[in-house]
């Protein structure tokens, strides 16, 4: 299906995901103002919100099985399939965050319907983030998303941890989105465009690639980003926000929140910036930077929760890898690792949720001793999730970094390879702890772990996605497949329209 | 037929039989796991009959796997990994036997994670696929970190996590260069495969990269034996495991190091491992292990860590059997294989067996226990002579090999290595003695029980191998030889055809 993004009606269908997401949004929020009484309200708003969340990937899938491309003149949205991907990814995390949210919001009495219809609203931010094939509306969907997940992160109103997590994230949220637009402004400067696919033929026409405002553009750009994606030196926020906010949404903004930013820096910096080979080096440097602070400082950490807040920085490290070595192969690995992380991230978050009592920011990993033998399908879950998040074999983890490994190997980037080797170790230091608490150190008393209970609804999504990791482990033919054509088609567009500036781009311009 | 599955058979069924274990009612663990293992041993004796010495790499499989990444599932086994095999399947009955009454609590997970690693171990050694074999490689380290850290002594914690996090270490490290060798591999040919074979055939003439890349294995590798100054976390190990787990770590898991070497180290990087500076290092890290294993054991004042030091010796002499390159060493290297899993697995289980009377591992809880314990003095006599390696012992037969071999290559670190095993003498006879000569002056070693029926079922085996091996070790040299043959002309072959290129 070809789609001429000019004409209103193929707009429309190009974005069909969003629309959908929208509307369902918009009728699940009033359905939330009339019914916000009960337990039986938040659920049932809850329920519609799923039903949008599967609408919307219905309707990406329909984009994808009608293999659906743009034509004619750069637009706005990017039609590919790298975005339907993208779309699925994180509605799928979302829909898992809902299902973690039902039994959680009841145990902390958070009977706010409005939950869902912010997660419907940011998931929508996401999916423009990652479609958007201009700096103004990756913009516009990074301030819904940002939005949105402010309020989240502060939903409960009598923890102050969270008013703390929600105010911190907001201040310098707000600080981060203003580099960002900066940065879209210098670049609009320097190449007298917003759009992506424009900007890269701009830069190469022009011969950009040394303009020290389009270099400072970027430099600002990549601030921006680096505070979504929580990269050293700019992760100060989140693990005070990871720590603060509600488990469900910590495992949303670590999973969702950074799929999306991940995925809308690549689009970026592959698309507009192809022809400027110095974002590889800085992006590099970030990646080091993240992956040896985040591992060196989760390793001082004693609660469950920060762990995983610094565990999650790191893990931005390994993804920025493959970031910097771009590419095919750096699409298809950022692809495969987001999906096993998120899998893995999100069955952690909603044991986590499981474990806690009265707010799990207080579960200290030795808090967990003895959990083997008294719920021991629980500890294997978690189990699992550590040893994916370490990158062990017969895991989904392994496979995403072999992929990075193979891509910055192929890429002639040994020295992120063997930091990305060696943190890994590190890593070890305190993701093994946890299983070792679990079933290598007695229970501290009797009926510790009374209060453990994961309803039946998380229960299902927790296997969904422990299964999904194991089984991703050992056979991801599927996923490998579906992330290699993704990360060609994502590449075929610029070269396609590079090869042609004079013909189709330039008189879009001037029309 | 049973040539195309039966490796496969033997990696799979194993946990196979792990899941019907973790279900079955805890009662019954142990005996199904016995059963199972039994079962693996017997799939795995015909083996012995069908290999084909002359016939190069035999029983192989293979079936695509991760197509895109060019990942296939290859088995298959030659000399050198059919006899890893059937030790391992061996021993796994013995051990799974030797801990029917060390192992009281948690028995279904224990047994499970048992045949877990046996899976494992398996793997490890038929794979002939990088990929495959990384994989394996990592798995078999969560059983063995489980057993260690669930049911080991009081240290367990940190022995565990010391055991993971170095072997760990060096695996990653051995992940990356099979990545980069891949990636070189597929820059020349074209073709993107981890395939053993295909990266054997394109792997000469790396110049400086090799160098590398042999570093990052090796170090694997040599962690893993453990050579000296990678061996610390080795006594830690073998003192806090469990039974079962220190018969496999010692008569397995080590040689894994030691076959990583004779399968990947020295063939793929042909070059590096015969450069004279790092044959130098080689050989002379070999020899401090020899001597220095030797000198520690002497002043253990525990039996079990002893024993493990005395690995660190062994070891020692495997690795200078294979770096020296001749026939005779490199046979020898792996009789010393087999034999140290053989006699030092046996050593172990005497030290559970004398732990669990005593609730002690000191050398000193015990004396004079001969008049005692008749039947199992004699077996540690008899075990104790061969890890020492006297004549009509198998010990005798690898050591004496290795060290023929090696005096033609390295005529003063053979001489040298000879005094290892004097040394071996001199801390295992005082061993020897003062727990069952001396003056019998404890009373608490009045009443020990004897062997029982079950200890002597997991004895008796393996004194009559000690004893054959010794005897007549030649089914297994004939079967052995010409793997040995060929490994040392390819390395030779590939080093030369380098050095000329230069």
């Amino acid at each position: 299906m070809s789609l001429d993004l000019s004409v209103p009606g193929d707009l429309l269908r190009a974005l069909a995901p969003e629309l959908v997401l929208a509307v369902a949004g918009m009728a699940v929020l009033l359905v939330a103002a009339w019914r916000h009484r009960t337990a039986g309200d938040t659920r049932t708003v809850g329920w519609l919100g799923l039903v949008g969340l599967a609408a919307a990937a219905a309707a990406a899938g329909w984009l994808w099985w009608n293999g659906a491309r743009a034509n004619g003149a750069p637009a706005m949205i990017a039609v590919d399939d790298f975005r339907v991907v993208v779309d699925w990814l994180v509605l799928g995390a979302t829909a898992v965050t809902v299902v973690l949210s039902f039994e959680y919001l009841e145990r902390e009495r958070l009977l706010v319907p409005e939950y869902y219809v912010l997660l419907l609203f940011a998931t929508l931010g996401m999916m423009l983030m990652a479609g958007g094939d201009d700096l103004m509306v990756v913009f516009l969907g990074l301030e819904l998303m940002s939005v949105s997940v402010y309020v989240l992160a502060g939903i409960n109103r009598r923890s102050p941890a969270a008013a703390e997590a929600a105010l911190k994230y907001f201040l310098l949220g707000a600080f981060a989105s203003g580099f960002l637009l900066y940065g879209i402004a210098l670049v609009y400067g320097a190449t007298a465009s917003t759009n992506l696919t424009q900007i890269g033929i701009q830069v190469r026409t022009l011969g950009l690639a040394n303009n020290p405002m389009l270099l400072i553009g970027l430099g600002l750009l990549l601030v921006g980003f680096g505070f979504k994606v929580a990269a050293v030196p700019f992760h100060m926020w989140a693990p005070d926000v990871y720590d603060g906010a509600p488990t469900p949404v910590t495992g949303y903004m670590a999973t969702a929140v950074k799929a999306a930013a991940f995925a809308a820096l690549y689009r970026v910096l592959t698309e507009a910036f192809a022809g400027v080979p110095a974002w590889h080096e800085i992006v590099s440097g970030l990646a080091v930077a993240t992956m040896v602070a985040g591992n060196v400082i989760a390793l001082a950490q004693r609660t469950v929760k920060r762990m995983l807040a610094y565990s999650s920085v790191a893990h931005a490290g390994y993804l920025l890898v493959a970031v910097a070595v771009g590419g095919e192969a750096g699409a298809g690995a950022l692809l495969v690792y987001l999906v096993a992380y998120a899998l893995t991230t999100l069955a952690a978050f909603g044991l986590l949720a499981a474990s806690g009592r009265d707010g799990e920011r207080d579960v200290r990993i030795d808090d967990l001793a003895g959990l083997g033998q008294r719920r021991p399908w629980l500890a294997f879950a978690l189990a699992v999730c550590m040893l994916s998040l370490l990158g062990f074999p017969g895991t989904a983890g392994f496979i995403g970094k072999w992929y990075i490994l193979v891509a910055a190997a192929d890429a002639g980037r040994l020295f992120l390879a063997t930091v990305l080797v060696l943190t890994s170790v590190v890593s070890a230091g305190y993701y093994l702890p946890v299983i070792m608490a679990m079933y290598m150190k007695p229970e501290p008393f009797e009926q510790a772990h009374a209060g453990v209970r994961l309803g039946r609804l998380g229960a299902v999504a927790v296997a969904v996605s422990v299964v999904g990791v194991l089984f991703f482990g050992v056979r991801p033919n599927r996923l490998l497949d579906l992330a290699r054509t993704t990360g060609e088609g994502l590449h075929a567009v610029p070269a396609a329209s590079a090869a042609a500036p004079a013909s189709s781009a330039s008189p879009a311009i001037g029309r | 037929m049973y040539r195309d599955w039966v490796l496969t058979a033997l990696i799979a069924w194993p946990t196979v039989a792990a899941a019907g274990v973790l279900l079955a009612p805890p009662r019954w663990a142990k005996h199904l796991a016995l059963a199972a293992s039994l079962i693996e041993f017997g799939l795995s004796v015909p083996l012995w009959w069908m290999f084909a010495p002359e016939g190069g790499v035999q029983f192989t499989l293979d079936a695509p796997w991760i197509q895109s990444w060019g990942i296939h599932y290859t088995v298959g086994v030659d000399g050198i990994s059919l006899f890893m095999v059937l030790l391992t399947t061996f021993l796994v009955p013995l051990s799974v036997l030797g801990s029917y009454s060390y192992i009281t609590t948690r028995e279904r997970g224990f047994y499970s994670l048992l045949l877990v690693l046996t899976s494992g171990m398996i793997g490890v050694f038929v794979s002939l696929d990088l990929f495959l074999f990384y994989v394996m490689w990592e798995l078999m380290l969560i059983p063995m970190y489980f057993i260690i850290g669930v049911w080991g002594g009081e240290r367990r914690l940190y022995a565990a996590i010391k055991f993971f996090i170095y072997t760990f270490f060096g695996s990653l490290l051995m992940l990356a260069a099979i990545l980069v060798l891949v990636h070189v591999v597929a820059q020349r040919t074209g073709v993107y495969s981890f395939a053993y074979s295909t990266l054997i055939a394109h792997v000469g003439g790396l110049g400086p990269l090799a160098f590398w890349l042999f570093g990052a294995f090796f170090l694997a590798f040599a962690i893993k034996v453990p050579m000296f100054p990678f061996h610390t976390w080795l006594p830690d190990a073998h003192v806090e495991a469990p039974t079962a787990g220190s018969v496999l770590l010692a008569g397995v898991l080590l040689k894994m190091g030691t076959y990583g070497f004779l399968r990947f180290a020295l063939p793929l990087f042909p070059a590096v491992a015969l450069h004279p500076g790092v044959q130098r290092i080689v050989v002379l890290l070999a020899l401090i292990g020899i001597i220095y294993g030797g000198l520690v054991a002497m002043v253990q004042p525990d039996f079990k860590k002893l024993i493990a030091y005395s690995s660190v010796a062994h070891l020692g002499f495997v690795t200078l059997g294979i770096w020296a390159l001749t026939l005779q060493s490199v046979q020898g290297a792996l009789m010393v294989m087999i034999n140290h899993g053989i006699s030092t697995g046996a050593l172990f289980f005497l030290v559970g067996m004398l732990y669990e009377r005593r609730h002690s591992r000191l050398i000193e809880a015990f004396g004079g226990i001969a008049r005692v314990v008749p039947m199992l003095a004699a077996v540690l006599t008899v075990v104790s002579l061969s890890s020492i390696g006297l004549p009509i012992t198998n010990g005798f037969v690898g050591e004496f090999l290795v060290l023929v071999g090696v005096f033609r290559t390295y005529p003063l670190a053979a001489l040298i290595a000879t005094t290892g095993v004097i040394i071996a003498a001199m801390y295992m006879l005082p061993a020897l003695q003062r727990v069952i000569y001396n003056p019998l002056d404890k009373p608490a070693n009045e009443k020990l029980p004897d062997l029982s029926p079950r200890e002597l079922a997991v004895l008796v085996p393996l004194i009559a191998c000690i004893l054959w091996i010794g005897v007549y070790p030649q089914p297994i040299l004939r079967r052995i030889e010409p793997a040995s043959r060929q490994l040392i002309q390819t390395v030779r072959l590939n080093a030369a055809a380098f050095t000329a290129a230069r």
